[in-house]
């Protein structure tokens, strides 16, 4: 079985998997990091999405192999080392949203690429067009919405993760 | 401002949000135990078979295998039990076939479970399941209801002539045909309510544990209501006592309904950790979901309205069909029948109603509870007849609406339907939206619209719903097969904080921070000192769970109950150590004082001498500080409000843009202001999913073409606009908050907002009414079908 090797939120992992496995198979099942969580088949509702190399990824729609001497970032690492959350977390508490918190995880991860990928700013509707990747069946994305436009001035104002 | 104020009407943030966004939450796919095996579920691809032959050996042979299952191996346990029994028009019982755990000689629907497949991994068992060799002979199906009671139509069921599970009726219908045949106007209106799939964003899944050493099992899985599922599997299904079974449901990824019931998957694994001696978990993928969750919805109706020339409305007749699939869901009866038709007098006055519905079996996912359940179906009938009566005879939407409300001191009003609203003011409502809305500048914005080639329509939707489920001989009465009240236990602890045990069950309605707001509120403890315990029948006292917006109505009032009792005695103490009678002690902000004086003990200080009864009344108390209470509630309770929905359609491409949403709703006391808006925001959504973009789609057989979410439109993020939710709140008289429920309205208002400014936009294309969803395709081809616009303006 092939050996895949990779950095996930900044420790050094080497994990012996089969070749179909899948990188949110690794994340949650080789290593328990199980905030990625699984809500689809089809690469629909990104409640899987990660970090790779800085870039948000369909945790579900790449091989664990393809991860090998990649550096990858879960929804755990986002944190500081003395626990302070990412101001994109702070923000998802502070507006209300998330319900279930099913999402979450992925909702955030995917939050936080769109800002970095926006440093111009987003309008209501970029940052509504930004999230089609991700579902969300308990709030109506509003709440979203209004965390991630609160979060990008935060983000913008210290430094990257 | 009060920086510290965290009791009842704060909007405190949430106590349970940390854990969720930093990755912690702990779900039951999350839960692995030493030793777990791993099923896998094979699933029929046909809508209606005859089960030839299933040989496993190759299966079983698979690397991995620890054992594979079918129906005959499960023949000894029971079928899956119905909760709720409707009983016909001629008194009969409804038919209630068989809902095996696994398919027993034929599979029924598309999803039906054949074999489960158990191995040391899940791609093992995935991959095992390959290799069953399983001969199926196709039987003739049908997946319509209209379809299921044409005369020649296969059966679902032997047992069930004409497809049918029950013919039901409610109200006076001669009073109803003598108003008819009195009626200045009779306006008549068919109507399809859309068949729907639940989709909470976790898949359902279920983890069975057994301990060979004391014969306990344990079920870990993702229910709105643990404790019914151990009433249910353990009594009905596997036999196993309440004390041998415990039952966790942790975090839960959303339910909407769909996690109520009791699953052939919780059974399997629970049964099947027993024989295998190990734990077994299964975890649905998502197509899984699409054919094994309970859909929701799906009726056709023909509703009458008689009305006087002022347009009274004199009488309400009404005929549906309901679709329950090929077996009964755990509350399926009820949702078509007491949680429907008892809500057709809405907010309206109509002072003879009848209603009858027949409920068909398909060769479909089983039908059941859908966020709102049967109260969405009634308003959008209601609804949308309202709307079409002022189609029909030119009287104004909002004028046809207020000439027949329920007068806000009318209440308690009793409906011809059975229920007996005990507060509400729909002019309130009503007032409060219009203006939120800019009703009256309406005009403006479609001739704006209008001069950018956009038709823009403006729709209302005044609603009414019962919730605060149930008063436990009423539901008795109407073919309930439990109790609906609720239990809460409150632990004060010797130093003072609070653990709260309660039986409702939070999966995304932030329960652990509304109810510490309770304890908050009443008790005077600081919220972090706080803990609200749910989800495990090994720690709480008893339960009925989460559903019907009834955790705080029901739920809250049971809390208020303990706290009461903890209150009482906490009095005798302090009475004792402050040399006062008890009947002189105050209680209030946490502190015991003797009336008109300064002496006081804090709860703290009594739950200390409580623990530690050296100097207490122990002739009189008992030690500790720990009480528990169940509550039935006396009524439903009654959310009502207005919803006023604007939609821009875009002609070229059919495509339907809410533009603006106000939902103006009475829920009565508000515990937490962000929480109830958040709830309020996510049905609406979920109301113009239904209206605009969701349909479970079925061909005529019975294949399932919206089986995943690919085909299923779920609402995306710029699917939606942003809402203006406010609430307008009369107080609910019979429980003690005053609280109503939050959870429903937003999906029970809005569909027939969105669908009457659907039509409101496509006016001038002679539209009187159209079916949800209103996708691009079927607005397009009425724009297009060749003719003109009738009265173009």
């Amino acid at each position: 079985m092939p050996q895949v090797t990779l950095t996930v939120n900044g420790k050094s992992a080497s994990v012996e998997v089969e070749a179909r496995t899948l990188l949110v198979e690794l994340l949650r099942e080789s290593l328990r990091l199980t905030g990625t969580h699984v809500g689809c088949d089809t690469s629909q509702c990104g409640a899987c999405v990660v970090h790779v190399d800085g870039k948000s990824v369909k945790s579900c729609t790449m091989l664990a192999v393809q991860a090998d001497g990649c550096s990858v970032t879960t929804i755990e690492g986002l944190a500081a080392a003395d626990g302070t959350l990412h101001p994109m977390q702070e923000m998802f508490r502070e507006h209300h949203a998330l319900q279930c918190g099913f999402c979450t995880p992925g909702m955030v991860m995917s939050a936080i690429d769109l800002v970095k990928s926006n440093p111009q700013g987003l309008t209501e509707e970029e940052i509504r067009h930004g999230l089609e990747g991700n579902l969300c069946r308990c709030t109506g994305y509003h709440n979203i919405v209004k965390a991630i436009a609160a979060a990008a001035p935060l983000m913008n104002a210290t430094p990257a993760e | 401002m009060d920086a510290a104020f965290e009791g009842i009407g704060a909007s405190v943030r949430r106590k349970e949000d940390l854990r969720f966004i930093s990755g912690r939450g702990n779900y039951t796919d999350d839960i692995n135990r030493p030793h777990q095996m791993h099923a896998f579920i094979k699933r029929s691809d046909r809508p209606h078979a005859r089960i030839v032959r299933i040989d496993t050996a190759a299966a079983k042979a698979a690397p991995g295998v620890v054992a594979v299952f079918t129906g005959a191996d499960l023949a000894a346990i029971g079928g899956l039990p119905c909760g709720w029994q409707i009983h016909s028009k001629d008194g009969t019982p409804m038919v209630e076939p068989k809902h095996p755990v696994l398919a027993e000689g034929k599979v029924r629907h598309v999803g039906d479970p054949i074999a489960v497949v158990i191995a040391e991994t899940r791609q093992q068992a995935k991959d095992a399941a390959e290799l069953l060799d399983i001969e199926l002979a196709d039987l003739p199906s049908i997946a319509g209801v209209t379809d299921a009671v044409a005369p020649s139509a296969p059966l679902v069921h032997d047992e069930a002539a004409g497809n049918q599970c029950y013919d039901w009726h409610i109200g006076d219908k001669d009073a109803v045909d003598a108003a008819f045949a009195q009626a200045a106007h009779v306006v008549k209106l068919d109507l399809t309510n859309n068949r729907l799939v639940p989709n909470a964003m976790e898949p359902r899944a279920a983890l069975g544990d057994f301990d060979p050493s004391t014969g306990d099992y344990t079920l870990f899985t993702t229910s709105q209501n643990p404790h019914v599922i151990r009433l249910l599997m353990g009594a009905f299904v596997l036999g196993l006592p309440e004390h041998k079974l415990r039952v966790v449901a942790p975090d839960v990824g959303g339910g909407f309904g769909s996690k109520i019931y009791h699953y052939a998957e919780e059974a399997i694994v629970t049964w099947a950790a027993g024989q295998v001696k190990r734990p077994v978990k299964w975890t649905a993928e998502r197509n899984e979901s699409f054919v094994s969750d309970a859909h929701g919805r799906d009726h056709v109706s023909t509703a009458e309205m008689a009305l006087d020339p002022q347009g009274k409305f004199l009488a309400l007749r009404v005929h549906t069909l309901c679709n329950m699939g090929a077996y009964l869901s755990t509350f399926a009866p009820a949702v078509p029948t007491y949680l429907y038709a008892t809500l057709l007098a809405g907010t309206y006055t109509t002072p003879a109603i009848y209603v009858e519905v027949k409920a068909v079996f398909t060769n479909t996912v089983p039908v059941d509870a859908y966020r709102g359940a049967g109260r969405p179906e009634a308003t959008f009938l209601l609804e949308r007849l309202v709307d079409t009566i002022a189609h029909d005879t030119g009287l104004d939407r909002v004028e046809i609406r207020r000439r027949n409300f329920i007068p806000r001191d009318a209440f308690p009003y009793q409906t011809p339907v059975a229920l007996q609203y005990d507060s509400g003011d729909y002019v309130a409502t009503l007032e409060t939206a219009l203006k939120a809305a800019d009703w009256a500048g309406f005009p403006a914005r479609r001739a704006a619209a209008a001069a950018k080639g956009r038709l823009r329509g403006i729709g209302i939707s005044t609603y009414l719903e019962a919730c605060g489920i149930a008063p436990s001989a009423v539901v008795g009465s109407l073919g309930a097969r439990a109790g609906l009240y609720e239990v809460a236990n409150i632990r004060v602890h010797p130093t003072g904080s609070v653990s709260v045990f309660t039986g409702t069950h939070s999966h995304g309605q932030g329960h652990e921070t509304t109810l510490a707001q309770l304890v908050c509120d009443q008790l005077g403890v600081a919220l972090k000192d706080v803990d609200v315990v749910h989800g495990d029948t090994a720690r709480i006292p008893f339960g009925m769970g989460t559903y019907g917006s009834r955790s705080l109505a029901v739920g809250g009032s049971a809390m208020v109950k303990a706290m009461d009792k903890i209150i009482a005695k906490g009095k005798k103490i302090a009475a004792h150590l402050l040399e006062a009678s008890a009947d002189d002690i105050e209680f209030k902000d946490g502190k015991f004082t003797v009336a008109g004086t300064d002496k006081v003990k804090t709860l703290g200080e009594v739950a200390l001498t409580a623990y530690v009864p050296h100097n207490y009344p122990i002739d009189e108390i008992e030690p500790g500080l720990d009480e528990t209470a169940f509550y039935d509630p006396k009524n439903f309770t009654y959310p009502g409000g207005c919803h006023v929905c604007e939609v821009e359609i875009d002609p070229e491409t059919g495509v339907t843009r809410v533009v603006n949403f106000t939902a103006v709703d009475d829920v009565g006391r508000v515990v937490n202001p962000m929480i109830v808006e958040g709830q309020v925001q996510g049905g609406v959504a979920q109301g113009i999913g239904q209206a605009l973009l969701e349909n479970a789609v079925y061909d005529k057989d019975g294949q399932l073409l919206s089986g995943s979410f690919m085909d299923y439109t779920m609402p995306r993020a710029d699917d939606l606009p942003n809402f203006t939710v406010a609430t307008e709140n009369t107080m609910c008289t019979h429980n003690p908050l005053g609280s109503k429920g939050c959870g429903e309205v937003g999906a029970i208002g809005s569909p027939p907002a969105v669908i009457n400014a659907v039509v409101d936009a496509l006016r001038d294309y002679g539209v009187r009414h159209l079916d949800m969803p209103a996708s691009p395709q079927k607005i397009w081809s009425i724009i297009n079908a060749g003719r003109l616009p009738v009265a173009a303006e």
